[in-house]
């Protein structure tokens, strides 16, 4: 592919694209969801500034004994590990890991 | 009135260059302006506005607060499909200097005049042409016209060279600001102005468009980005072939010539003086004087700034012994301070040979140039010779400052 192949400059002409480029990859800290404590009150699924939080059809049994129907999930290949979660998660259910290993 | 040759009926008016532009504009029937007032340019606008006002021209005219948000409003509008047209000086330019960028890299057929004028400090609201010069790497294909005549014809044109899809690059159309801003002049225009419309047809590309939506100015990472920039080098070597072809079509309609690189008494000349803008009239007419005087000299004029007319000027000034350039800008600390001058001999370099090319800046924050400057830069040259050459760059008229 050469210059000649691009649309003026540089203009994306196929909407919907972002699929194609996993956008996570300059994160430095993964949020991580401690399903146990989690009260499933969804404050970080309406904070999450990319939408990368899923409600996912998986139940849950905690080590209390309560059982929820779903699980919360965070799709890292999109999370810019901005930490707005785990600020405002009201049970600090969610921690912050540093991706360096 | 009368009909000058050409296609079509022209009815001869008195315009200053500031509304030949507004004219121009007019009837090419641009779909948005935006603006914001500065000295000298703003009787473009102002006579914009009272055309909208009286229904002369249906445009949209978006009142903001600086000339940063004018070229910004105008980069959205264009970026939507709409025609746009923005003008301005100076401070005003130099504000706008960062989105002039993204005007060009979003490949946006805007087009803008620019009566040229000084820079702060100290204010100074006069003409010279260190605004212009300041922005001649932001990739704007950049006429400078004479007078406002040429204006007109020039605005007009660039529309035409703007959109055409082979360029898709914006355009400055400069002028000498109070000199030509304010000056009244005769010139001709078309009686009906659908006829200019119809010069300009309407012509698609790619635009804001919920029904099939695109991303302009996205991020591009350094992977990619050379070669989008260099398709701006290539849109802009390409504009000079489409700038000559509407050349052809501005004289098929109007009978008027223009040329990259314009001369006046150059065939037999040993020495020829170049400069552009409005002063080249008082630069023919130095020429005469001159030729009274028994020297072979002839002039050259600049028209087309970006992009650079080598070979044109090549064509021009190869047989001549010494080429004077006369700026009216200054590039402070360069190897010779005349930014046209500069680029002069960086043509002929590409050439190889040429004349010996002797530098002056004159006429700075609006201090005149008449004849008599020009013959006396012409004479001062005879005077120092190959020394002229190697002092880099004369000032002309500064006090204090004498060559000899």
């Amino acid at each position: 592919m050469s210059w000649r192949d691009l649309p003026p400059g540089g203009m994306i002409v196929e909407p919907g694209n972002s699929v194609a480029r996993r956008t996570g990859d300059w994160r430095v800290f993964k949020p991580v969801i401690d399903q146990d404590r989690c009260t499933r009150c969804l404050i970080c699924w309406m904070y999450c500034p990319d939408g990368v939080i899923g409600i996912i059809d998986k139940p849950y049994k905690t080590s209390s004994g309560r059982v929820w129907s779903f699980s919360l999930y965070i799709d890292y290949d999109y999370c810019k590990g901005c930490g707005i979660c785990a600020e405002e998660c009201p049970l600090k259910a969610i921690e912050l890991v540093e991706e360096v290993k | 009135m009368k009909a000058v040759v050409g296609e079509v009926r022209q009815v001869r008016v008195m315009l200053n260059s500031n509304y030949a532009v507004a004219y121009a504009v007019r009837d090419v029937d641009v779909d948005v302006i935006a603006a914001y007032p500065i000295t000298p340019q703003t009787g473009v606008v102002e006579k914009l506005a009272e055309m909208i006002a009286s229904g002369e021209l249906d445009a949209e005219m978006i009142h903001v607060e600086s000339e940063h948000s004018a070229i910004s409003a105008v980069i959205g509008a264009s970026a939507a499909g709409a025609r746009v047209f923005t003008a301005t000086s100076s401070q005003g330019l130099e504000l706008m200097h960062e989105v002039l960028h993204i005007a060009s890299g979003m490949r946006l057929p805007i087009v803008m005049s620019v009566a040229t004028r000084a820079l702060s400090a100290p204010i100074n609201i006069w003409c010279d042409y260190s605004d212009l010069m300041n922005v001649r790497d932001s990739s704007w294909i950049t006429f400078i016209a004479s007078t406002a005549q040429e204006v007109y014809d020039t605005v007009v044109e660039a529309y035409m060279v703007a959109e055409d899809p082979r360029v898709l690059l914006p355009v400055i159309v400069a002028y000498d600001g109070f000199w030509m801003s304010h000056t009244y002049e005769p010139l001709y225009v078309p009686e009906d102005s659908s006829y200019v419309r119809s010069l300009v047809p309407r012509r698609g590309r790619i635009v804001l468009d919920p029904e099939k939506p695109v991303t302009m100015g996205s991020l591009v990472g350094p992977d990619w980005y050379f070669e989008i920039k260099y398709q701006q080098v290539e849109a802009m070597r390409e504009a000079y072939n489409v700038i000559r072809e509407y050349d052809s079509v501005i004289y098929k309609a109007f009978g008027r010539v223009y040329e990259p690189i314009e001369t006046y008494k150059l065939d037999d000349a040993e020495v020829g003086i170049l400069t552009y803008g409005g002063i080249y009239g008082s630069l023919q007419e130095a020429v005469d004087r001159l030729r009274l005087k028994g020297y072979k000299v002839g002039a050259i004029r600049l028209r087309l700034w970006r992009p650079f007319p080598v070979d044109d000027l090549y064509r021009a000034v190869r047989g001549l012994s010494a080429l004077i350039v006369v700026d009216r800008a200054i590039s402070y600390g360069a190897s010779v301070a005349g930014p046209v001058a500069l680029e002069v001999i960086g043509a002929l370099h590409r050439r190889g040979g040429g004349p010996d090319v002797v530098s002056f800046v004159a006429g700075i924050g609006g201090r005149a140039v008449t004849e008599s400057d020009f013959e006396g830069m012409f004479e001062t040259y005879v005077k120092l010779g190959r020394r002229a050459v190697e002092a880099g760059t004369l000032y002309w008229g500064v006090r204090g400052v004498e060559y000899g």
